[in-house]
């Protein structure tokens, strides 16, 4: 079933939370909500399962209006990002918990309640752990619980709060491929929030890319990674330089240098290039004129791609550019020389 | 001593860590201990071991004959009847009063809980001064009261407002702070997963605090029971009628019948260790369980 949110908006005091957000969420999908810690991505979240009440706007559960719908009747489920046990239960009672607080009349027997729960502990591989209590797990397996009790309640969407946020390097990435392959069996319509861009990137069939309460661009990985549509979106997908200058011909003037790029921008804007680190390369001045002068501070030369660490001439921003290894070898680039840095692809946005 | 320091601030938080080596004499510190227990033996050993000393120095005949005088039992009834009403309002306000301050946001917050610790910082006598102020014959509704015959001051209602008044903190102020560092995740994720607002409350709310109710109900029966200041004031100390167990201890005494004052004050002295027992029980209780689930 899908989810669609129109015109919500929620203030914390001064503070815009959700500003005018209008999305939809098709159903079977699972989107990322991704952005910088404050962009409103959780309290989003929150306003969709009913933890939090909008301040204007409608929120949509499978074609109908749930604003006015208390959290307990939304039937969403929901996993908190420090997964939120019940601290005095076992990990059987966690997952019962859902069914044994149902009305009389839709409570399942007994039988049914142990039957669902094992099914569930089984889903989670973590049969053997039923009589524990949560203290007595691990932070993954903990997120484990977390996530059979939210399904054991067979919610018609799964909403999770950073699930990985919590958890070690390695636990994570284990997770979070065990999470997709969930996700293929079941086709449960799942948002889930992350400011980690790999993880989004990596896990979600659809990303919201979020700043500062508002939308800044949505779509598939692959789209938001190809097109992106604001130098915010640039910085926060992937590695990319920004440079701010003005346009000029086919280039762009950035103090007394020149970034030679194609944009189609007047000549005299404000404007800022923004360059993946793998669109920059290098090279020495005396072979090439036009490109940014910086300096060299650190060679990485291991690994998929040579990484070069420079310092802008006048700015003294870092740049970051990443070269074919051989390319890197050849050049042979030495800390503390001043190298030209230029761009093979970029893109040009005027600024406001 | 920069290494004593934090290990004594971060204390319960750390797992036990080796203390480091110490170069310095051990004698201040026993002298220190020594300082101590010297204190602890006169100011409050001998002067239990006094109370139960001179109790008995009649010998038992006398001791259960002044318990079971018909005065004192009546004095013991009130007390009794004054704490059960206290405590089981205590429990439903304190819980109430908890629970607004630590899972909402509202105006006045800070106001509530002035309020609440107000009764720590009143002295318990200008306690029973406002209710004689206001329900008293020349107070504010004496008149009016006077006319309906309807009695406080000098009766069970007066006693029961003033143990109140007193009591009041003790639960709420052992609930705060423990469902502030609870948070109320725990609360929502059972609302999510469909549970009413009763359910929430016993099923989760109510196991997660329990030792900490439970340290605050016995707290609050000890002052129930004990309560002198206030009760005097309101009491009117009318025999067999509005003499709570302690106003019964100053009369006996006054009356220089001290063998039966320190038989009933001995009542209350073995409340007082049976409150530590219970007390210590209970953070024994609850530490273990912290260690579980924590």
């Amino acid at each position: 079933m899908n989810i669609q949110v129109r015109k919500l908006r929620k203030n914390f005091g001064q503070h815009k939370a959700v500003d005018d957000i209008t999305l939809e969420f098709p159903a079977g999908e699972l989107t990322a909500l991704l952005g910088p810690s404050g962009c409103g991505k959780t309290t989003l979240l929150r306003i969709i399962a009913g933890l939090e009440q909008a301040e204007a706007g409608e929120v949509w559960l499978d074609g109908e209006e749930v604003s006015a719908r208390d959290v307990r009747d939304r039937k969403v489920g929901f996993v908190f990002q420090h997964y939120a046990l019940f601290r005095h239960m076992s990990v059987f009672e966690n997952i019962a918990f859902g069914l044994r607080v149902k009305p009389r009349r839709e409570r399942p027997a007994e039988t049914a309640i142990r039957r669902k729960v094992y099914d569930l502990l089984e889903l989670v591989q973590l049969e053997k752990f039923a009589a524990h209590l949560p203290a007595q797990l691990s932070g993954g397996q903990r997120q484990r619980v977390a996530l059979a009790r939210a399904l054991a309640v067979e919610p018609k969407v799964l909403l999770l709060d950073e699930p990985f946020g919590a958890l070690d390097a390695k636990v994570r990435k284990e997770l979070r491929a065990w999470l997709r392959r969930l996700h293929d069996e079941l086709h449960m319509t799942s948002l889930f929030v992350t400011h980690d861009q790999e993880e989004a990137l990596d896990l979600a069939d659809q990303v919201v890319l979020m700043n500062r309460g508002r939308v800044e661009q949505s779509g598939t990985p692959a789209e938001l990674y190809a097109a992106p549509a604001s130098p915010f979106v640039y910085s926060f997908l992937g590695s990319s330089a920004l440079f701010e200058g003005r346009a000029g011909a086919a280039a762009l003037e950035v103090g007394a240098h020149s970034l030679p790029l194609a944009h189609d921008l007047p000549a005299g804007t404000p404007a800022v290039a923004c360059v993946r680190a793998h669109d920059l390369g290098l090279a020495r001045p005396r072979e090439r004129a036009g490109g940014l002068p910086a300096t060299v501070r650190r060679v990485l030369n291991f690994g998929l791609v040579a990484r070069v660490e420079l310092d802008l001439a006048g700015s003294g921003k870092r740049v970051e550019v990443d070269l074919p290894r051989a390319e890197c070898a050849e050049l042979a680039p030495a800390p503390g020389e001043t190298l030209l840095v230029e761009a093979r692809a970029a893109r040009a946005f005027a600024l406001a | 001593m920069n290494s004593t320091l934090t290990l004594e601030t971060a204390g319960p938080l750390l797992p036990a860590a080796p203390r480091p080596a110490r170069a310095e004499s051990p004698w201040p510190r026993r002298a220190l201990i020594a300082a101590a227990l010297a204190f602890l033996t006169l100011f409050l050993f001998v002067p239990l071991a006094a109370v139960f000393h001179e109790a008995l120095r009649k010998g038992y005949f006398a001791y259960l004959a002044a318990l079971s005088d018909a005065d004192a039992l009546a004095a013991i009834k009130l007390s009794l009847i004054a704490a059960a009403v206290a405590v089981p309002a205590n429990l439903v306000f304190g819980v109430a009063a908890a629970w607004a301050i630590a899972r909402f946001e509202f105006r006045g917050k800070s106001l509530l809980i002035t309020l609440i610790d107000l009764p720590f910082s009143v002295s318990p006598v200008i306690a029973g001064l406002i209710y004689v102020l206001l329900f008293g014959a020349q107070g504010w509704f004496g008149a009016w009261l006077a006319e309906h015959d309807i009695k406080i001051l000098f009766a069970l209602p007066g006693i029961l407002l003033a143990t109140l008044f007193v009591t009041f903190p003790f639960v709420a102020r052992e609930l705060i702070p423990l469902m502030q560092a609870q948070g109320g995740e725990e609360e929502q994720a059972a609302r999510v997963l469909g549970a009413g607002g009763w359910q929430m409350f016993f099923r989760v709310t109510l196991p997660n605090i329990k030792w900490g109710l439970l340290y605050g109900v016995i707290l609050c029966n000890a002052r129930a029971l004990g309560e002198f200041g206030a009760v005097s004031v309101v009491s009117g100390h009318i025999r067999g009628l509005t003499n709570t167990l302690p106003l019964h201890v100053e009369i006996l005494y006054n009356e220089y019948n001290f063998a039966a004052a320190f038989a009933c004050a001995s009542l209350l002295a073995l409340l007082a260790l049976l409150t530590l027992a219970l007390k210590s029980w209970v953070e024994w209780r609850a530490s273990r369980e912290a260690a579980v689930t924590a």
